[in-house]
Parts: C-alpha cells; structure tokens; sequence
C-alpha cells in the first residue's frame, strides 16, 4: 500500500504514458537506433570510467561540452517538434509529460544516491549494458546488481520519502 | 568523416549525436529518451513478486525500450570489435591522480585493477562493480531516471525535477570521487 502523492509516479525512467502495444516493424527500428546509441557511447567514450573521473575531477571539459552540447540539440529539437505540431511516424500526436514534482525529495536522494554509483562503476545505465558488449564482460555482475538495487527500491518505497 | 570513423570524437560530434536520439524516439513513436526505466521493466518482467511497484504490464510500457537497450549492448559489441582498441586519452592531471590512487593500467576503456572477474573478489574491485552497480540502480529508480533521462530528456524540456536530480548525480558523484573512491582504492 502506498500513499495517494507516491503512487501518482508510476514505473520509473521515462514513464509509460501509453497503453498501446508497440508493431513489430516499429521494434526494428528501436532495435537500430539502439545499435547505433551502443556505438555512439562506445566512440564518444563516455562510457569508459576514466573519462568519468576526468569529469568528477573537473580535469576537462570534455564531459561537460558533450552533456551541455547533447542538452542543446535536444532541446532545440523538442522544441522544433513543438513548434510543428507533427505527428509520430506511429500517429501519435508528439508530446512529452513532465514529472510531477511533489515534495522533489526523491530527485535529491535518488540522484546523489545514482551520483555515488556513477562514479564508482564509472557508468551509468546505458554505457553499464554496452560494456558489456564492449568486452568488460564483469559488468554483467553490474548489471545484476543495479536490478537488485531496483527491486529493493520497489520493495522499501512505501517507506521512502518521495 | 574520418573523424567519425578514427581517432576519438571531439565533444562537438558526440553531444549534438547523443542529443539527436530525444527527437529521433519522439518522431518514431512518440517515445521518451530514458535508459533506467529499463531496471524497472526487467524486474517486472522477470521477478515482480508482491510489490505492487513492479506490477504493470511491461511489454505495453516498456518493451520497446527493452528492444533499444538490447540494441545498445549489440552496439557495444559492434563497436568494439569494428575499431580498434585504444588507449582513453584522458588529462595528465587525472593520470596523475589516478596513479597516486594506485591505478596503473590505462590500457582499456575501464581500469583492469577494479574491473576484471578477478578483481571483483578484492575490496575495491567489489565495492566498484556490485556495490557502485546497485547504487545505480537503487538510485535510478528512486530519482526515476538516470542521465539520458533526466540529464539529457528533462533538462531538454526544461523541467525542474530533472534540474534538482542532475546537481544530486554532481553531489553524489563528487561525495564518491573526493571521499569514497581514495579510501577504496588507497587501502590496498
């Protein structure tokens, strides 16, 4: 059981704001633009946890042009988008819904709990399962343990401050 | 050109690619850039128990995103054995601090002190592998999003939470360079 201001967050990450099944057809091309995400974090580095601790140490800027760099073509992007009114090419009508705030707690603790793993694995969720593509094969223990992590999160939420 | 395809890419190619993927999922499916919510999925897909925080439908929420972060590993595995391996050409300053802390491989993608399965059975190779690993998921449920999530998609679309869980990710990040990692690292 969980109280009315917790359970309006559903699910985690991005959220699911649909209820429809998604076409086979369309499933290849998430599938391709994964491969090609899976290349640009290899090529780009930024998966490689020397480069995170370059980051943490404010030894480059490096790390902060590519976060700062991929903020502004998304967000001119998501506002072109906007702008046009277009539709996906699945038909919905484009939009994206914005977290509820609440009391924000969650944001604070989650994200500096998140800021102590990604520096000591060096990788957050997306660059923690193409290393293992990349030939770190131990990071498959990672992965283990960071849906271990989540499960207990789902288990002690009902306790947790959100 | 043969920037993409050798040598390192400069920060300027692989921001503005890394942002191109928010717009690319949107035109598709109306789909937004999140990689975490994925933990979420795998655990409702594979062990929900009684928590009613996992029981969802999760191929209608998420396995769209399951299909891109199987893609993100094949990817991975693509691009590491279509170039070769180099060398991350990280700042001297790092190099020299790194090497105090007693890292002295700088070969791979990630040091072979911390991450090899023979590491993991030494204190810094577990606290770097399975205890950082269930930080990352723990948190990233907690905060409901991680960097393509929050760092990348909410900063995008000008959200305060995504701001307030970004300067988390810094707090929690810096706490673990400047005050974990020298004790894990430096008592061994």
């Amino acid at each position: 059981m969980t109280t009315p201001l917790v359970s309006e967050f559903d699910g985690c990450g991005a959220g699911a704001q649909e209820e429809q099944l998604v076409r086979p057809a369309f499933l290849l091309v998430y599938l391709l633009l994964g491969i090609a995400f899976g290349v640009v974090l290899t090529r780009s580095e930024v998966l490689s946890w020397f480069r995170i601790q370059e980051m943490f140490r404010f030894q480059s800027f490096r790390m902060y042009g590519i976060i700062g760099s991929a903020v502004v073509t998304a967000a001119i992007s998501v506002a072109l988008l906007k702008r046009l009114g277009l539709k996906s090419a699945s038909g919905e009508s484009i939009s994206i819904s914005r977290r509820p705030l609440g009391a924000g707690i969650r944001y604070a603790a989650g994200g500096t709990i998140f800021g102590l793993g990604w520096a000591l694995t060096g990788a957050c969720p997306g660059p923690l399962f193409a290393l293992v593509g990349d030939g770190v094969s131990v990071m498959i223990v990672a992965v283990f343990s960071a849906l271990a992590g989540t499960w207990v999160y789902g288990w002690l939420r009902p306790r947790l401050p959100h | 050109m043969t920037v993409l395809l050798s040598g390192e890419w400069p920060w300027y190619v692989a921001g503005p690619l890394i942002g191109l993927f928010v717009p690319a999922l949107l035109i598709t499916g109306n789909k937004v850039f999140g990689i975490s919510g994925n933990l979420s999925h795998l655990c409702a897909a594979l062990a929900p128990g009684k928590l009613e925080f996992f029981r969802y439908d999760w191929r209608k929420a998420g396995l769209w995103n399951l299909v891109f972060l199987a893609g993100v590993l094949i990817g991975g595995f693509i691009a590491f054995h279509a170039w070769p391996a180099q060398e991350i050409a990280i700042s001297p300053q790092t190099t020299a601090a790194l090497t105090r802390l007693g890292i002295h491989d700088f070969h791979s993608v990630a040091p072979r002190e911390l991450f090899t399965w023979h590491a993991l059975l030494t204190l810094r190779g577990f606290v770097s592998v399975v205890v950082g690993g269930f930080l990352v998921g723990f948190g990233t449920a907690y905060a409901a999003g991680c960097t393509s999530g929050h760092a990348i998609s909410g900063l995008a679309n000008f959200e305060l939470p995504s701001l307030i869980a970004v300067l988390g990710f810094f707090a929690g990040g810096l706490a673990a360079t400047y005050f974990i990692l020298p004790f894990v690292l430096g008592g061994l």
